[in-house]
């Protein structure tokens, strides 16, 4: 599915900020593996993520999705594979345009957009049902302006967008962290129940060890811009937080310090 | 004499709204880097003055002032064009591409005009506007607004509109959307310019001549026009105001900017005081509701109120 082979990313290379971001990172995902991503601060989950997703070319390395080669391919261009949901809920929609026309762009992303309308009549009844089901109450609201819905509204729709056309695969980059304890819950169920009933590939990014343990089939754990744990199968299924703070400082040599993380 | 003076206000009104109107088209193509491609785009100076002078030369070259405006307006197209290159491809900021692409206008229309003004007059030719017909202007300018804002509804409603949208509202996720936005910034900065090409076409022609300076502080006309008349449709239309009558009152705004240069005309104000008016004009629209947020929530309020007012 997605193949990660050895890639590392150096920001402000040669500057006095240089920072070793991505460190030799392999990956190799299954169909259908939903894989959760967890570390300290600066760790490299979410470069990791942004390097699949294309927002920047790798130093070296390779990426490929199913196969193909996308390490050459610019952001908007591997869009097409993959949806994406962002930590600020403000980036993954657009503002000053309305619920349905926010869907209507999403429902094509990997498609050539034509001069056609930009929103047909039978797409708004498909989009009024999808909204129905995430039961937030934005089926009524087609046509108001996305900027007057709040975070978790904002996150709900991103992830519907993220997969209204299925992305081979679906990047949660901490899409619960700017959001309050109760609309975190309500997005991760919403993010679930859709990688279930879909059978999405997914990552996701979280610093909630917790959120980690309990979502997804496999659990990897990232320190200075490597991959120094990976649970899978039963083991992930037996794991708990203890297990996971031992594992961190056998591996690393040092207690895992992010507060955030622990606190669950 | 009051009165006569009173007249002659209003015999300036007409005129007004002709110019209003002209300039109107070139609000609208402002209107859509403004405020939908959220690009202060400075290319409009010297787009115009080409599309006037574009127009002037191919109607003293034999073709007709129809096809002339057709040529303006594909002059603008090509100055957006290059100035969505500089931003895009070449990384210069938004600003500084925009100012790049105008001043080398300035020397490119010496070179279309091969002097800095050229005259073609309505007696000679058959113009399409002109200052001797008002009425007859303000029937034409109303049919090519109309045209234009038909044609832009439809078209930032389609999928392609959409993603000229998208990429004013936000970047990062039209990309994740797939949509290349460079290509989105270079398409908006061209249909607006292509807009503004022909709006400095009818200008031209309206006046009679084409000068190389006609497009100087043209930006603030269009910027003042767009904000007054966003100012004017939130008041009038509140939450009403949808995209038809933006692009409305855009050109709404470009006739009230013209009322009031012509009123401080009439006041006495000496011609070359019109920019230093425009400025003024413009920074009020623009300091307006920035000083009505900040009056509600300043320090003096908070001061008053834990004072137990």
């Amino acid at each position: 599915m997605l193949e990660i082979r050895n890639i590392y990313k150096t920001f402000n290379k040669d500057t006095i900020n240089e920072r070793k971001a991505l460190n030799g990172v392999s990956l190799k995902l299954e169909d259908g593996d939903f894989v959760t991503v967890i570390g300290g601060n600066g760790a490299g989950k979410s470069t990791m993520l942004n390097a699949v997703a294309g927002v920047w070319p790798v130093d070296s390395g390779s990426i490929f999705i199913d196969d193909i080669d996308v390490t050459g391919m610019p952001e908007h261009k591997r869009a097409k594979y993959l949806g994406r949901v962002f930590q600020d809920p403000m980036t993954g929609t657009a503002a000053t345009m309305e619920i349905q026309e926010n869907l209507a762009l999403a429902m094509r992303r990997g498609k050539r957009r034509s001069l056609m309308w930009g929103i047909t009549k039978a797409e708004k009844e498909r989009y009024k049902e999808m909204l129905r089901e995430l039961d937030l109450g934005l089926e009524e609201r087609l046509s108001a302006k996305v900027g007057l819905l709040s975070g978790g509204q904002r996150q709900a729709l991103t992830l519907l967008m993220a997969t209204l056309q299925r992305p081979r695969l679906l990047l949660l980059d901490e899409h619960t962290a700017a959001l309050d304890p109760k609309t975190a819950a309500k997005v991760l169920e919403i993010s679930d129940k859709i990688i279930g009933e879909e059978n999405l590939t997914a990552m996701m990014v979280t610093h909630n060890m917790r959120d980690a343990i309990v979502h997804g089939n496999r659990l990897i754990m990232m320190s200075e811009g490597k991959i120094v744990i990976d649970i899978k199968g039963e083991e992930k299924k037996k794991l708990t937080v203890e297990d996971l703070l031992q594992k961190f400082e056998e591996v690393s040599g040092e207690e895992f310090s992010d507060d955030k993380a622990l606190l669950s | 004499m009051l009165d006569s003076s009173i007249t002659a206000l209003v015999g300036n009104l007409p005129p007004a709204v002709a110019q209003g109107m002209l300039w109107g088209i070139m609000a609208i193509g402002v209107y859509i880097t403004f405020k939908i491609l959220d690009f202060a785009d400075l290319t409009v100076d010297g787009s115009l003055a080409f599309g006037g002078a574009v127009a002037v030369m191919c109607i003293i070259n034999g073709y007709s002032p129809g096809v002339a405006l057709i040529f303006a307006c594909l002059a603008g197209v090509a100055a957006g064009f290059v100035t969505g290159i500089l931003h895009t491809v070449l990384g210069i900021p938004d600003i500084l591409a925009g100012i790049l692409s105008q001043i080398a206008l300035y020397s490119i229309n010496m070179n279309v005009m091969d002097k800095s003004n050229v005259a073609v007059s309505v007696d000679k030719y058959n113009l399409v506007v002109s200052l001797r017909h008002i009425s007859h202007t303000m029937v034409v300018s109303l049919i090519f607004l109309a045209i234009i804002t038909i044609i832009l509804y439809w078209y930032f409603g389609t999928e392609q509109g959409f993603t000229i949208r998208s990429t004013g509202c936000n970047e990062n996720m039209s990309r994740a959307q797939g949509i290349n936005t460079n290509t989105a910034k270079v398409i908006g900065l061209s249909i607006s310019n292509g807009l503004v090409g022909l709006s400095g076409g009818l200008i031209a022609q309206y006046q009679g001549n084409a000068d190389v300076n006609m497009g100087r502080g043209a930006i603030v006309i269009g910027l003042a026009a767009v904000i007054i008349g966003q100012v004017l449709g939130e008041a009038l239309l509140g939450k009403y105001l949808n995209f038809i009558g933006k692009l409305v009152f855009s050109v709404i705004g470009a006739i009230v900017y013209y009322f009031v240069i012509t009123f401080a005309l009439w006041l006495g104000f000496p011609s070359w005081n019109t920019k230093l008016i425009s400025a003024v004009v413009v920074a009020i629209f623009l300091a307006v509701p920035y000083l009505k947020g900040k009056w509600k929530t300043s320090f003096y309020k908070a001061a008053r109120r834990g004072a137990g007012e």
